[in-house]
């Protein structure tokens, strides 16, 4: 039997043990722990080391505002950071560790920092280190020589640099009511909206429904208020047209009643169910959304409130009452109000010894004084903790006399002996998600908490602790009420419930602090204390939210769950101002941490869409190593065996200009314009004329943007005369369409022109070099193929292999080259006829590499020159540009700047040393390590051309065009790559197209 | 945010693409006018309240369309075609250049 675990009670499976392990040391649990419980259970005090001062710290709570016992949980190689231990449910090969400690828990050497105290107050960071420079270690310059250090000393846990393999989903639901938190209240409102047929979504963020139901030992309609719980979500689950969502977070309360929610589906789990994603974001539209998420208990501020064995008084209770864990065997509690007595009442009833109740309230209820009777407990009133005593686990505490109504200490202190001491400072209604719907709160001095107001329209409704309706009997009565208006129905609730449960006010004392010497913790998380906010307020800080900021209050990953209400009570003590009148912070989403992963959803990873071409499976059975392009996947190379990526494509590309090669050309845009005013409407959008193009003809063309630069470029070809095949850059083909799409649908509706995304349709090859027409005339059928059936940019139709193709003249490699276009379906069998027929020729199949360096050698532009901040004139195509006519783009272009000679224009560069260039290195004119010259451009593209036997690039150079000729240097100091090039025109090989034009 | 497409009804903002402020007025192909040129190209509007904007249902039919949205609480008082609408006055209506 663990030390702390209890004979019988709670709602783990005793029969079950799990094993894990906690900094390496092995532990065991059952079914139905969390990583707290069952660590607590065995014996388990200390969890981390504070933020800042690095002290000992061990559980505050039990649930998902857990400030202090955050752990690292490791599942192989990734890690997953800060996630509260009250939170990780235990299963078998567990593996988590504690944080921000070196080099163990237990021996921390930073734990120093404690001493040094007063070095870390508010604002430490601002006031040493953004100060002026003065000497070599002063402001800044001292933060950049201290960061280091400083890093690794303070924060939270580590990120992994392990990609993560989970798998991530997303889901859309609509519902009519969408009920969030599963305690009496949730369960009641969405039982009483599935009872009125309505569509109903109830999400929970614990494993188990039943939210407090399950703990408080009350009895509910003559059932333990648990097997109420249990038999409620039986009948709900009974219904079709309800979802109930375990282990799921509403995070985010966004326009449209849409709530973000995360479920953690397989976290809980040894090993994932097939397929099942690690975690499901799911939006959720609701028409109607019922608040019942609770209420947090708050902690009180005294010195030393942080030491291990301190916690809320509810989380001992329902650490007893749920996981049959004692957190102590002799436990004190500290309470300004009534709710401690039924904590109290529960443990002694779970075999606690309760040493005392200190109350700072000077009179207490009959009711109070006979539970602390059955408890067996000291009442100790009107006095207050002043101080705790232990190292890493409670020992005592010390209590004074205490005036409630000055705050004032007085009389000798007094020890008591506990190893477990159970604070409550009262409640906060957990309002976040209305405030995130734009709900102001408002203070209520009664129970001294923010609640939310009165929903103005029927947008969200509240239910229970929410509202400050703190007893179970009004939550189960509110949420009734709720789920039926939710629902649209009109009838009056059912009869009021049948509670029993242990009395109590629900205000409570207006006690946040008690004043005495040592560091009270107010923000737990980032170490902020009391002294802490009135510092900043002794320097001027008056708002809360500059307050936040300069003491951190509330940054934490806990976003002051706990710390809110007591660390605004401070700061208004401070100001000398009513509490409403500091007024409080907007929450923001999300509620608590969200994975980033389930943000990317199937964007990432193995659910990432991939765009195959016709031929695909082809290029992989033939030797091709695939390049992924954005989705495309394209052949890189087709390497033989031993070769390098650069022998492979040299090869290549050295065979298409001696004899012949072909290429997949599938990915390539491809946009049917067609309708009477089609050629009217291409040369709006394009530089030069279309509308004259005569049927059975191609042409290149180049379309510019509004502003005047130069957007895209391709060929268009005129099919018939209503009917053009444009074709686009690979990379730009959905911007292009967009484009297009805009200015027929918003700008020239009165053109009569459809546009129609085709690229999926038709299949493409390349096949180009002097043996090119011979292969064609050796495979195709039903048309010639020579010079004046198919001269350049000519269009035919024929067949290959028994399949109408689509051939078109024209050249990206330079040689005599030809797109043959057939049906997406047969574009495998096209292809594997042109490869068959150049067999006898020496044809070879080419990758992306050979492509790049055939064009880079004939100066062409792609994506890479066209950047968006080039115009037509810096890439030399002002001769597409037609006077004629207006286009898009046509009254931008001539502006001052985009005409100036000093532009980046495009030229080519020959490596004088001979060796590789790379990308993105600079052009300088001096080479001068110690003086360094300002960049005159950079290399767009490079490759070794074997036509030319020498390393080449294209690049983008100030006033390009002039320095033909001369000599320059690249300047590549990241991959130490420096050495003289010249600049030469972009057309390295043979620029009057002798070649092609054939 | 839901937007009601005219083909497709209430789509989540998800399948739609913003595609800039509705206000502006692109001179005639032909026109010399720089400034009308500057201002249709760079000028945008940028109200706290009713917006005039066009989105295009890129996720689902295409279509273009003109809606007021007011800009800070999401609000989407009306939505209709695009298309047609080029100069209509009904787009001066609200948060447009007069
Ligand atoms: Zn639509």
């Amino acid at each position: 039997m663990s030390p702390r675990r209890t004979e019988t009670g709670g709602r783990i499976d005793r029969l079950r043990t799990i094993r894990f392990t906690f900094d390496g040391a092995p532990y065991t649990g059952h079914a139905g722990d969390t990583l707290a419980s069952a660590l607590l259970a065995n014996g388990v005090t200390l969890f981390g080391r504070s933020f800042k001062y690095h002290r000992p710290r061990g559980l505050l709570s039990a649930g998902v505002e857990e400030p202090n016992a955050l752990v690292t949980v490791l599942r192989g190689e990734v890690r997953e950071p800060n996630i509260a231990a009250t939170m990780v449910e235990i299963y078998d090969g567990l593996v988590a560790v504690s944080q921000n400690r070196f080099p163990s828990l237990a021996w921390d050497v930073n734990a120093v920092n404690q001493l040094g105290g007063k070095i870390l107050a508010a604002g430490f960071y601002y006031k040493t280190f953004m100060g002026p420079v003065f000497g070599p270690l002063k402001g800044t310059r001292f933060w950049m020589f201290c960061e280091h250090f400083i890093r690794r000393a303070a924060g939270l846990g580590k990120a992994g640099i392990a990609a993560d393999t989970s798998r991530y989903e997303r889901m859309n639901a609509f519902c009519d009511v969408l009920v969030v938190g599963s305690g009496p209240a949730g369960l009641s409102a969405a039982k009483a909206a599935a009872d009125q047929g309505a569509r109903v979504i109830m999400t929970e963020l614990e494993p188990r429904f039943g939210g407090s139901a399950n703990w408080s030992g009350e009895t509910i309609d003559g059932a333990p208020a648990a097997d109420w719980a249990a038999r409620t979500v039986t009948q709900l689950e009974g219904h079709d047209t309800v979802r109930l969502l375990p282990r799921t977070t509403a995070w985010g309360y966004y326009d449209g009643n849409t709530i973000a929610a995360l479920e953690r589906v397989t976290d809980h789990k040894e090993t994932p169910g097939k397929g099942e994603p690690r975690h499901r974001y799911w939006a959720i539209r609701a028409k109607t959304v019922v608040l019942a998420t609770g209420s947090f208990e708050r902690p009180l501020v005294f010195p030393g409130n942080d030491r291990p064995g301190v916690m809320l008084a509810h989380a001992g209770e329902r650490y007893a009452n749920d996981y049959g864990v004692l957190p102590g065997d002799r436990i004190a509690l500290f309470t300004n109000n009534d709710s401690a007595y039924r904590s109290a009442l529960a443990l002694k009833k779970a075999g606690a010894a309760i040493v005392a109740i200190v109350d700072v309230r000077p009179e207490l209820s009959a009711e109070m004084r006979s539970l602390a009777t059955e408890a067996e407990a000291e009442i100790v009133s009107g006095h207050a903790v002043v101080a705790t005593e232990g190292g890493k686990a409670l020992s005592g505490l010390k209590v004074q006399r205490f005036d409630m109504n000055s705050g004032t200490l007085s009389g000798d202190a007094r020890s008591i002996h506990a190893n477990c001491l159970l604070m409550s400072g009262g409640w906060s209604p957990t309002i976040h998600l209305a405030s995130q719907a734009g709900a102001r709160a408002e203070w209520n001095a009664d129970r001294q908490a923010f609640l939310p107001p009165k929903p103005t329209q029927q947008q969200w409704i509240g239910a229970g602790a929410f509202n400050g309706s703190f007893s179970t009997v009004e939550a189960i009565t509110e949420g009734r009420a709720a789920g039926l208006s939710a629902a649209g129905a009109t009838g009056a609730p059912a009869a009021v419930p049948d509670v029993e449960a242990t009395p109590g006010n629900p205000d409570p004392a207006p006690v946040f602090e008690i004043k005495a010497k040592g560091k009270s913790f107010v923000d737990f998380q980032h170490d902020v204390t009391a002294e802490d906010v009135r510092l900043a307020h002794r320097e001027g800080f008056v708002s809360v939210e500059h307050l936040k900021r300069y003491t951190t209050l509330g940054m934490a990953t806990d976003q002051g769950k706990n710390s809110n209400v007591p660390g605004l009570a401070i700061m208004a003590e401070a100001l000398g101002k009513p509490i409403p009148e500091v007024g409080t912070t907007r929450f923001r989403p999300p509620y608590s941490a969200v994975s980033i992963g389930s943000l990317a959803a199937e964007r990432f990873g193995d659910l990432k869409p991939e765009r195959l071409t016709p031929m695909h499976d082809w290029h992989l059975a033939n030797g091709a190593t695939m390049y992924s392009a954005g989705l495309w996947f394209r052949p890189m190379i087709y390497g033989l065996a031993g070769e390098t990526i650069e022998q492979a494509y040299v090869r290549e590309a050295r065979a298409t200009r001696e004899s012949a090669g072909i290429v997949d050309v599938s990915t390539l845009g491809k946009i049917a314009v067609q309708g009477p005013d089609a050629g009217e409407f291409l040369d709006r959008v394009y530089t030069n004329m279309f509308s004259t193009l005569a049927v059975g003809k191609a042409r290149y063309g180049l379309m510019l943007r509004e502003d005047g630069l130069a957007f895209d470029d391709g060929t268009t070809w005129r099919l018939g005369e209503q009917d053009f095949l444009m074709t686009t850059t690979t990379a730009n083909t959905g911007k292009v369409m967009q484009h297009l799409e805009y200015f027929l649908d918003v700008i020239w509706p009165e053109l009569k022109v459809t546009v129609t995304s085709v690229t999926d349709e038709w299949a493409g090859a390349a096949i180009g070099g002097p043996k090119a027409r011979a292969i064609l005339a050796a495979c195709v059928t039903g048309t010639a193929v020579d010079n004046t059936a198919l001269p350049f940019m000519g269009i035919v139709r024929g067949q290959i292999a028994g399949v109408p193709v689509m051939i078109c003249r024209l050249s990206f490699s330079g040689e005599m080259a030809f797109e043959v276009y057939s049906g997406a379906g047969y574009g495998t069998h096209v292809w594997e006829a042109l490869v068959e027929a150049g067999k006898p020729f020496g044809l070879v199949t080419y990758g992306l590499e050979a492509l790049g360096t055939m064009r880079i050698e004939k100066g062409h532009v792609t994506g890479a020159e066209i950047d968006g901040r080039t115009t037509a004139r810096d890439l030399h195509l002002d001769w597409m540009l037609s006077k004629k006519k207006p286009f898009i783009g046509s009254a931008m272009m001539d502006r001052e700047g985009l005409i100036a000679p000093e532009r980046l224009q495009l030229v080519g560069l020959v490596s004088l040393d001979n060796r590789p260039l790379n990308g993105g290195a600079h052009i300088v004119e001096e080479l001068d390590a110690a003086n360094p010259h300002d960049s005159i451009g950079h290399i767009t593209a490079c490759c070794y051309s074997p036509a030319l036997g020498k390393h080449i690039a294209l690049a983008l150079v100030e006033g390009g065009k002039a320095r033909h000729g001369t000599r320059a240097f690249v300047s590549d100091p990241l991959r130490k790559r420096f050495g003289p090039v010249e600049i030469v025109s972009n057309h390295f090989y043979d620029p009057d197209g002798s070649r092609m034009h054939g | 945010m839901l937007i009601t497409c005219p083909y497709c009804g209430p789509r989540d903002v998800i399948e739609f693409t913003y595609q800039g402020d509705g206000n502006r007025e692109r001179p005639q192909p032909a026109s010399q006018d720089l400034d009308a040129w500057n201002a249709y190209v760079y000028d945008r509007l940028n109200p706290a309240g009713d917006h005039n904007e066009i989105w295009q249902h890129s996720g689902g039919c295409r279509t273009h369309l003109r809606m007021v949205r007011n800009t800070v609480t999401h609000e989407i008082s009306s939505t209709g075609f695009a298309r047609g609408d080029h100069n209509a006055a009904a787009r001066h209506k609200a948060g447009g250049k007069s």
